[in-house]
């Protein structure tokens, strides 16, 4: 088969993922002490700051808005600078943002969490068909696949998102990971392709078990690692990806987010007026996110993959 | 011109401490000698050979002494190997399939890496070629990415390479392992020549597979554990071993014609102890028939009759 | 040859229908009609109403069914038509396009293969130094972490509101008239470079990081352990490592291309830079559907083509694919 983009096996896939630092090969399951696992990641820097620093910020979402002295709703003077009474000030609204900065992390959770949820299901299922079962059906799905990449997902979101008058949280989640599922299923595809033709895939064939079932029960198991960390990828990138969107306007009508905060902000002149505790804080928060998560990805793979220690 | 090697330990860390694959290992190789390096996996064969041209990041010399040539290699230290490798010491890696970088020509890759060494591509390349047809290559293979080439190919082609400058020792790991019965014959053949011709001086041929080194090698060294067994010639090893690894180990080799209805198969019941944590005394002792209460002790690795060492009470006896 | 070239080419053509049916498909099968949409703008007596409906509806052909309209969209693309614009009403969609063209590709083409050249090299250089690594590879993390809207924000806000050293939003000062003046061409210059920063800053994380991992690997790997083993000097090895991982690297680049050109979108928008981006914002808050429809089909055809260029350049880069295709024996 002459694909160009296959790499070998072993090989880290290149930067094909919407963010960078996919995993290397998947790592079949090997009768490990329980401990070294835990072992490992306790030492692993990358990991440890990476979920601290998340652990932070889910924090926020959690609680912010209960110990957030304000509601988002609450009218105080419009353009207050941060101060002890508004940590990040005020809008040109009078709300406050800090209010509006915790509300908003939620938001992007969420998203975040629903994009990278169908995505995973959508990519998973195309993923494991097109690499185990292989043949027609294998081209077929590449073909769709391959289409699929190219198409840049925001032109296709705003293309559908302009004909919708209301739109939900739900529709953006659904919708992203519609639109990013294509490296996902390349991903799985691949990392199914090399398991399938070891041994305990061959055993399982013979005694007779389903071709779903073998999936499920024999090679899901043993890519679990590499399904952990493309999953992470995903939420960081429907995140950046929902962030963008509603930044165009084109998010979820009556709700904040990160990115709603942003294009408000630009929408009332909070550039030429200095207001910058409307946009600043947002986008800090949301790369901080974003950053953690990817890596404490990093540092995950180097659990998993014992290859990539450095001793 | 000969190999030295005194009291040599090579160390690596783990969770739980350190592990040496090569514990205190003594040896030497004559020049002109092939030497078979053998042992099960896990003996410590691969890092006692490889450890004589590049050491691991990951490995560390707790002790000992390379010579080569009446020379001190300094193992130990990489940046100053590197003007030995392949001058002096070379090695046919175990990976030779995929030794070959896959974007670069063989000519460019064996320019580049003469150049390392400071030579000329052509001051070698009338010699490089007679040794293309020695091997049994078309001089086209110059011309080829290492993709175009087959298993056999290729290690012909590393053959090549690691021996272009004369090294006066070679390390061959494992050269047999992967390939068909013929061929492994074809290759050892090509290392005896090798070795006739004066193109490199002393080997050392490391391997599980005692039948090949019967054919190959003038004496065997039999490592156990990380720790060596015995040395001998190689009719010596085969014909009379002392040590009782060794001679289980031929035993267990299967004889050809022999049916299995009339003799079964026997192996060496139980496992190789663990390197994190080695037993008191003599490493073998669990798996020993002959074992007695002086195997708590380790036997010392000494001459027993001449060029014959062995690690055993019961030999030295 | 012959099959590698046709499966590409099937796999483009394909790409486009799907896009172009996506993109024909989409408007026709939301809710809402486009020619009601663009006349409730306007207050009409109900009897102008309908008949203003009943010509537009047939100008636009609204009023056919699904598969007259699907046929006639294909007609019209074959015939290099987009269709005319509602809110730039006369102008055609493709005039509009191309005078955006210019100023997109202008921020797209520097950031990305100057992104690209720096971000290998910087990746490269990473995976060989410990400790330029340690600083490296958080920095690249955040650098692709951070959301392009934001940096769109902070840049213009810093540099041109703060520091007064860019102007922040449009592509030349106001007032200048396009010509070739020195003036102009600076002024233009001074508006291009803090889109293309953003547009820079953030790809150049991925780059970086996704080589550096590349080039660890392909130090690790047997050939390079060979060339140690034999006393390879550092460089070479480090030389042949950059040559292996830089083929994968290559091929990411073209996936990448469709998150890149998001990217610009939205930069674009920020800056109110007047490229497609811009161009795409106007049409949605102005309902002008057709000028939406075209945008996107240009869009796919340009990654497509743009896909194809790479692999052109792959084949011409990687010896495999080149001799697979020649037919070498192996």
């Amino acid at each position: 088969m002459s694909d160009v983009t296959a790499t070998a096996p072993d090989a880290p896939e290149p930067a094909v993922a919407p963010l960078p630092g996919a995993p290397a090969a998947a790592i079949p399951l090997v009768p490990r002490r329980r401990g070294d696992l835990v072992y490992y990641a306790l030492r692993n820097r990358k990991l440890v700051a990476g979920l601290s620093i998340e652990a932070l910020f889910v924090l926020a979402a959690l609680l912010g808005p209960a110990i957030s002295p304000h509601n988002t709703t609450d009218y105080f003077l419009a353009h207050l600078p941060p101060s002890a009474q508004h940590w990040l000030g005020t809008d040109y609204f009078g709300h406050d943002v800090f209010a509006q900065l915790v509300t908003g992390l939620r938001e992007s959770y969420l998203v975040g969490a629903l994009g990278a949820l169908c995505a995973a299901l959508v990519g998973m299922a195309l993923g494991f068909t097109a690499g185990y079962r292989g043949g027609m059906l294998d081209d077929v799905l590449q073909m769709i696949t391959n289409i699929m990449v190219m198409i840049p997902s925001l032109v296709l979101l705003i293309v559908i998102g302009a004909y919708l008058k209301t739109r939900g949280v739900l529709f953006e989640g659904v919708f992203i990971g519609l639109t990013t599922w294509p490296w996902v299923a390349r991903a799985v595809r691949a990392q199914t392709f090399t398991l399938r033709s070891r041994d305990f895939v061959d055993l399982a064939r013979l005694s007779g078990r389903r071709a779903w079932s073998i999936v499920v029960r024999d090679i899901a198991p043993n890519m679990a690692s590499y399904l952990f960390l493309v999953v992470v990828l995903l939420f960081g990138s429907s995140m950046l990806l929902a962030a963008s969107y509603d930044f165009l306007g084109l998010g979820p009508t009556n709700t904040i987010s990160l990115g709603t905060m942003m294009n408000q902000s630009t929408l009332w002149s909070a550039l030429q007026l200095h207001v910058w505790w409307w946009f600043v804080p947002p986008g800090l928060v949301l790369t901080g996110m974003v950053a953690a998560l990817l890596v404490a990805n990093v540092g995950l793979d180097e659990v998993f993959n014992p290859k990539l220690r450095e001793q | 011109m000969s190999v030295r090697v005194e009291h040599l330990s090579i160390a690596y860390r783990t969770r739980s401490g350190d592990v040496c694959p090569v514990d205190d290992v003594s040896f030497s190789v004559a020049d002109g000698e092939i030497m078979g390096l053998a042992g099960e996996s896990g003996s410590g064969k691969s890092t006692l050979g490889t450890s004589l041209i590049y050491l691991d990041a990951r490995m560390r010399c707790l002790g000992g002494m390379v010579e080569l040539d009446g020379q001190r290699l300094p193992i130990a230290d990489s940046r100053a190997m590197r003007p030995y490798r392949m001058t002096e010491v070379s090695l046919i890696p175990q990976y030779a399939m995929s030794a070959l970088n896959p974007t670069r020509k063989v000519r460019q890759l064996i320019a580049d890496l003469l150049r390392s060494h400071g030579v000329r591509d052509r001051e070698v390349m009338a010699e490089l070629k007679r040794r293309i047809a020695l091997v049994g290559l078309g001089q086209d293979v110059l011309d080829r990415y290492s993709f175009e080439l087959s298993g056999g190919m290729r290690q012909r082609v590393t053959l090549l390479i690691s021996t272009l400058l004369d090294p006066s020792l070679l390390i061959a790991d494992e050269v047999t392992s992967a390939l068909d019965v013929s061929t492994q014959r074809a290759v050892g053949e090509m290392m005896m020549e090798f070795r006739d011709r004066g193109i490199s001086k002393s080997m050392i041929v490391i391997t599980h597979d005692l039948s090949i080194l019967a054919q190959v090698a003038d004496s065997i060294l039999v490592m156990y554990a990380g720790r060596l067994a015995e040395r001998a010639s190689t009719g010596t090893i085969i014909e009379a071993p002392l040590h009782p690894y060794t001679q289980l180990l031929l035993a267990s080799l299967p004889e050809v014609g022999v049916r299995y209805d009339q003799t079964t198969l026997t192996g060496i019941p139980g496992r190789p102890p663990s390197l994190a944590n080695p037993p008191e005394g003599c490493r073998f002792r669990a798996r020993c028939p002959f074992a007695f209460d002086r195997c708590a002790t380790t036997p010392p690795f000494e001459e027993v009759a001449p060029g014959h060492f062995v690690a055993c009470w019961k030999a030295a006896a | 040859m012959r099959r590698y070239l046709t499966r590409k080419l099937i796999t483009y053509v394909l790409a486009f229908f799907a896009g172009a049916t996506i993109d024909w498909g989409i408007p026709h099968l939301m809710p809402g009609d486009p020619v009601q949409l663009f006349l409730s703008k306007f207050d009409l007596e109900p009897g102008g109403y309908a008949a203003l409906y009943k010509t537009m509806a047939q100008a636009f052909g609204t009023n056919l069914p699904l598969w007259d309209q699907y046929w006639h969209f294909w007609d019209g693309l074959a015939h290099g038509s987009l269709g005319v614009s509602i809110y730039a009403f006369p102008d055609q969609v493709t005039t509009l396009i191309f005078s955006a063209i210019p100023y997109t590709l202008a921020l797209l083409v520097p950031a990305i293969v100057l992104s690209y050249i720096l971000g290998n090299r910087l990746g490269a250089a990473a995976a060989r130094r410990r400790v330029l690594d340690n600083t490296l590879l958080p920095a690249g993390y955040v650098f692709q972490a951070i959301p392009y809207p934001w940096l769109a924000l902070v840049l213009p806000y810093l540099f041109g509101e703060v520091w007064h050293v860019f102007p922040i939003s449009g592509a030349y000062g106001e007032g200048l008239l396009p010509a070739f003046s020195l003036t102009f061409v600076v002024s233009l210059l001074d508006h291009w470079f803090l889109p293309f920063l953003t547009v820079f800053i953030v790809s150049l994380g991925g780059w970086a990081i996704g080589m550096r991992n590349l080039v660890i690997y392909e130090l690790e790997n047997d050939s390079s352990r060979y060339l140690r083993a034999l006393g390879g000097s550092e460089r070479l090895i480090r030389r042949y490592a950059y040559r292996s991982a830089s083929l994968p690297q290559l091929s990411g680049l073209a996936l990448q291309l469709g998150v890149v050109v998001g990217g610009n979108i939205v930069t674009e928008i920020a800056f109110h830079y007047p490229g497609l981006g811009l161009l795409i914002y106007n049409a949605i808050t102005d309902e002008d559907y057709f000028l939406l429809q075209g945008i996107f089909i240009f869009i796919v055809i340009g990654v497509l083509a743009a896909n194809f260029i790479i692999d052109l350049v792959y084949i011409a880069v990687d010896p495999r694919t080149r001799l697979s295709m020649q037919g070498a024996a192996a």
